[in-house]
């Protein structure tokens, strides 16, 4: 007999998902005018809700209203009771954690140990966390004074912890919001709506939309936001800045990455090995700032390789509300069809490709744990975002090599470093164009700790202190 | 249930493939602090994602009757006396007398000079007796003291012998000396199996627990264990977790097999169960038996049975159900 | 500057005139193009030619940034201080020359030509004190849940280039150059069109100062010429469109072209700041980048 994890799975009847949700403007639920769309689940291919699609108008209405809220109310409100305020949304959060984190599984197809070990405690943290600085703008360094209205924008792969990343920083400096969550993940934002009736929030301080592009690109180019927060594709956040031009609305852009995660041969090396899989598996590698480039030290290749091939054999995929599962569902068709181009791709161009034996549900969309062996420089899946869990694997022979590898992408979010040698790890994290760098560890994210990119993979910084710049007026860009 | 290392011959007692590793201090001290470094803060994350598995229903019901099978249970007190050790050995035949199903423990683990006693009690079960040798808890006594410790205790008829290693010596560097100490007492053991204790809650460091680990492979042990239950902290997740890396990965090099035992402080199921599946991803699924795993524990049994009581009568059970054995 | 002097027997003397060229990487070459432009001084009359700056000078002066960036970033704070306190201390012995070229550049008299140049020097201490302070200010320890220790500090964005104002012709060039640089960045700055003499004669105070060649590179010439290029230039991380100022359109353009690879972008002012103003550390930091760097903290 063996050891068989028996089905764990979390209960579903926490949460009460309705059959139709409307937009979240100047506090109420309301009907859009556009063209409603369905919600699924991943991991199952159920419909979830049909969704209101927020027209031009609709999002006009929702500026209208934020405006208002801020110019009448939260702007005039004192820091510590915007403070109160916050405070309130993050407790209600950890109140109601566990039937967050199922919806957010459900929705999102990320396995429930995440959403609820990382994504909604995380979220929590950061309303704590910028609730603290509502009253203490004037030590901030960038003025006391808000922007105005914030139209914010937000991808499907944190649905929760990106709107917590931009609503916490932007209502602490006294702004108003109008947030677009992605059209595969609206739920939690939706729910957040709810959470943001239940504190009382004055209405019109936070606006959520739903929609896709049309409805993020209504935002962004609405004349009467202040500030624009973006999350999500570099070629979006491209376009984003283009449409901004000209403007005087302030941007701050968070986009794609292509991290190096570099591997010595001094590594502690089981515990690279769990980095490794926890900076491109996690999520299902739908992480920006994953670690999707392995870079390891030629000499230690093959020990590394065969480790994490026995590592990745123990990753269970599946259900996302089985407790013990580690790896759930790709969370769209367009984004599976995106990671299996790129892994043909990767085949056709004589890489390695190396899965473990998994069995996939036949329903959902689902891609097992892969990686790439014998990747160079000059491969598409060594340069492009795959956004999936799928990890390719270079060598390297000295740290400047490493180094030179690394940073050889238009990308620079963020960067991994594996040695046991103190003046290596600080010598390479000089080096390293990213905005993040972990050194023996990887993934960690702290409402205090800031984090953005370098070179394309875009600007401004989010969490700690450095997050209110971009909310504030005596802030920059 | 007796270990069935591929090292069995008393004369060879030390690992195949390393007598360059251990020809000097110099040479094994190299290989230690060639081994890969551990990362505290990784290895106790990855400790505790583990023991975040959720192990229901018939998962549960097989692990516990595992677990119940790895115990070695253990009396160590000044205290003990013949009728104690009687009693133990007869909770380790059978755990729960109202039900025979119910699988008897590993072996019971005692001072060497209550060994005869529970030989006695256990004759031909298939309960082995532990006897804990080379001046335990401290392992502060001459070499040839230890080893008279340790054949007084085989000769009594104990199947396997827990031994301390000398944590002075491995603590200021004399690797060679530890080494040593555990290829004499392993000679010592003669048929008996040899389980070497670290007592890592002295070694400190994560570092030199995968040292202790790999020298005590090296030098024949069939098992490694954490503790001696005498000092805190005594077993912990992540040791365990360690340990089983160094077994691991020792058999990768070498091909034998070597047990861990985490013993002290693993007092509850739902503990233990973690103990299992870090096994289970760690090491792998061949380490999930009694020749490969045990439990250093006392009160952890009772808990098992009340569990395994809950899984089939659906009610929870309560400590007067149970033996205090 | 074309002027004539007497010598004291009367007799006249035919000045020497000088080239007025371009700096890239450390060098002061002609365009490349071979064109030059007529610079009058601020009532019309004939200056001087300055070098026509072209677009393959642009590029040619990105790669000498590029060049020179690892070498300057990697220079301790203490030594980036050093240099630009350096520029100011050269710049202060060429003084004399420097109010000559302001005050026929800017048509300003003397006096306050000379008050100008004062300012310009003054500027480059007080941002060569920041070289080393700026990171203490920005940055600091993040108190993480959890057993990491953690640091956000800041590091220059890359090579900027820099549209200098169009009317300031050396205060305002110092005041956006010297953020730029003190933090470790490289530059490449299109000086003012009608008022470049004073940036050559700068630019000339920098090769002398210890400043490593490619750090700064001056193009004189319209920024029609070679902004556009800066802009779309995918190896130039920032962009400060200062000298763009009141020409909203052509910055907008700019700031469009300056998506393509996600430049940071220091917009134009709707008009040319008051220079002798306190300038704040708006233009140290735009040019920065927060690195976090996390490591466990364990046995």
């Amino acid at each position: 007999m063996t050891f068989d994890y028996a089905p764990a799975p979390e209960s579903r009847a926490i949460v009460d998902i309705k059959g139709s949700y409307g937009l979240f403007v100047n506090g109420e639920f309301v009907d859009g005018s556009g063209t409603a769309f369905k919600t699924v689940n991943p991991a199952t291919e159920e419909v979830l809700a049909e969704v209101a699609e927020a027209s031009e108008a609709d999002v006009d209405a929702a500026v209208r209203a934020a405006r208002r809220a801020h110019s009448r109310v939260w702007s005039k409100m004192t820091g510590a009771e915007r403070a109160k305020y916050l405070y309130r949304i993050a407790r209600i959060i950890q109140e109601r954690g566990r039937e967050i984190a199922v919806l957010e599984s459900i929705d999102n197809g990320k396995p429930i140990k995440e959403s609820r070990d990382v994504d909604v405690p995380t979220a929590a943290a950061h309303f704590f966390y910028y609730a603290g600085w509502a009253d203490k703008l004037e030590y901030s360094g960038y003025g006391t004074t808000s922007l105005g209205v914030a139209g914010q924008v937000i991808p499907w792969n944190f649905p929760l912890l990106m709107l917590a990343w931009k609503i916490a920083p932007a209502l602490a400096a006294g702004n108003t919001v109008v947030l677009k969550p992605a059209e595969t993940t609206p739920l939690t934002a939706l729910l957040f709506a709810e959470i943001c009736q239940q504190a009382d929030l004055p209405p019109g301080v936070v606006n959520i939309v739903t929609g896709a592009g049309a409805t993020g690109q209504a935002i962004v180019a609405h004349p009467d936001v202040d500030k624009v927060a973006f999350t999500g594709s570099t070629g979006v956040g491209r376009a984003i800045a283009k449409t901004v031009a000209g403007t005087d609305k302030r941007v701050t852009l968070e986009l794609g990455g292509k991290a190096a995660n570099i591997v010595f041969d001094d590594a502690p090396i089981d515990q690279a090995v769990e980095g490794i899989v926890n900076g491109i598996f996690f999520n299902q590698g739908h992480v920006c700032c994953a670690g999707s480039r392995l870079l390891v030290q030629e000499s230690v290749a093959d020990e590394v390789l065969e480790r994490l091939k026995r590592r990745m054999g123990t990753l269970r995929v599946g259900d996302p509300l089985d407790k013990n599962t580690d790896v759930g569902a790709i969370n769209s068709p367009m984004q599976l069809a995106r990671i299996k181009e790129l892994v043909e791709v990767g085949e056709a161009e004589g890489a390695g490709r190396w899965s473990a034996a998994c069995d996939l549900p036949g329903q959902g969309f689902w891609f097992p744990p892969t990686l790439f062996t014998g990747v160079s420089q000059a491969h598409r899946i060594a340069r492009e975002e795959i956004f999936g869990p799928v990890l390719s694997v270079l060598t390297f022979r000295t740290p400047t090599e490493a180094v030179e590898k690394a940073n050889n992408t238009p990308y620079g979010l963020s960067a991994g470093i594996w040695t046991d040698k103190g003046s290596r790890i600080l010598w390479m994290a000089d080096q390293l164009r990213a905005g993040v760098v972990w050194a023996n560890t990887f993934n960690k994210f702290d409402p205090t700790s800031p984090f953005g990119g370098y070179k394309e993979s875009g600007y401004g910084r989010e969490g700690g202190r450095h997050g209110l710049e971009a909310y504030l007026t005596a802030g920059e860009r | 249930m007796t270990p069935t290392s591929t090292t069995a011959s008393a004369s060879s007692a030390a690992a195949g493939g390393f007598d360059d590793v251990t020809a000097s201090e110099s040479s094994l001290r190299r290989f230690l602090h060639g081994l890969p470094g551990v990362d505290q803060v990784g290895a106790e994350a990855r400790a505790a994602s583990l023991g975040t598995r959720s192990i229901k229903t018939t998962a549960k019901a097989y692990a516990i009757d595992l677990a119940i099978r790895m115990v070695d249970l253990t009396t160590l007190e000044g205290q003990d006396t013949p009728g104690k050790v009687r009693a133990l050995a007869s909770k380790a035949m059978r755990p729960d007398p109202a039900d025979p199903s119910c699988p008897p423990a590993a072996a019971v683990c005692v001072y060497p000079d209550m060994v005869g006693v529970a030989k006695e009690t256990l004759g031909s079960s298939g309960v082995n007796v532990a006897a804990v040798a080379t001046a335990f808890p401290s392992g502060r006594a001459a070499l040839d003291i230890k080893l008279a410790d340790t054949r007084d205790a085989v000769e009594a008829g104990a199947d396997e012998i827990d031994m301390v290693i000398d944590r002075g010596a491995f603590l200021s560097g004399r690797y060679l000396q530890v080494f040593e100490e555990i290829v004499a007492v392993r000679e010592a053991c003669g048929p008996a199996h040899l389980k070497v204790i670290f007592e890592t809650g002295e070694l400190q460091t994560y570092d030199n627990v995968r040292r202790a680990s790999w020298l005590a492979m090296m030098a024949g042990g069939h098992f490694i264990k954490t503790s001696t239950g005498k000092v805190q902290p005594a077993a912990t997740l992540p040791v365990t977790m360690i340990m089983l890396e160094a077994v691991r990965d020792f058999r990768a090099a070498t091909g034998q097999m070597v047990g861990v035992k985490p013993a002290g402080g693993i007092r509850s199921s739902k503990d233990a169960i973690k103990y299992l599946v870090t096994v289970n991803e760690v090491a792998g699924p061949d380490w999930l038996d009694p020749d490969w795993f045990r439990f250093g524990a006392s009160t952890l049994l009772n808990d098992l049975l009340m569990q395994r009581t809950k899984m089939t009568t659906g009610r929870y059970s309560g400590p007067d159900y149970f033996t205090l054995d | 500057m074309a002027t004539k002097t007497t010598t004291p027997t009367g007799s006249a003397r035919l000045d020497v005139r000088k080239t007025y060229k371009l700096y890239i990487g450390g060098a002061f070459p002609r365009s490349e193009s071979g064109h030059s432009y007529v610079v009058n001084d601020a009532k019309g009359k004939f200056l001087a030619n300055a070098a026509l700056a072209s677009r393959k000078d642009a590029r040619d002066a990105v790669q000498a940034a590029r060049k020179a960036f690892p070498g300057w970033s990697g220079r301790t704070a203490y030594n980036r201080a050093q240099i630009v306190y350096r520029i100011a201390e050269v710049m202060e012995d060429r003084r004399p020359q420097f109010v000559d070229a302001v005050r026929v550049s800017e048509g300003l008299n003397a006096a306050r030509a000379g008050r100008v140049v004062d300012e310009a020097i003054d500027r480059l201490v007080w941002y060569a004190g920041w070289a080393d302070k700026v990171t203490q200010v920005v940055g600091g320890a993040n108190p993480v849940a959890g057993p990491f220790f953690n640091l956000s500090t800041p590091e220059p964005t890359g090579v900027v280039a820099v549209l200098a104002p169009q009317e300031s012709s050396l205060l305002g060039l110092v005041s956006v150059v010297a953020p730029v640089i003190v933090t470790g960045n490289t530059a490449v700055v299109c000086s003012s069109a009608d008022r470049p003499l004073p940036a050559v004669t700068f630019a000339e105070v920098l090769a002398t100062s210890d400043v490593p060649g490619g750090v700064v590179n001056i193009l004189t010439g319209t920024v029609g010429n070679t902004a556009p290029w800066l802009a779309s230039h995918m190896d130039v991380n920032a962009i400060d469109l200062t000298g763009a100022a009141g020409d909203p359109e052509h910055a907008a353009r700019l700031e469009e072209a300056a998506a393509e690879n996600l430049k940071r972008v220091r917009r134009a002012p709707a008009a040319e700041p008051d220079w002798s103003l306190d300038p704040g550390t708006g233009r140290l930091t735009n040019f920065l980048e927060v690195k976090t760097v996390w490591h466990p903290v364990g046995l």
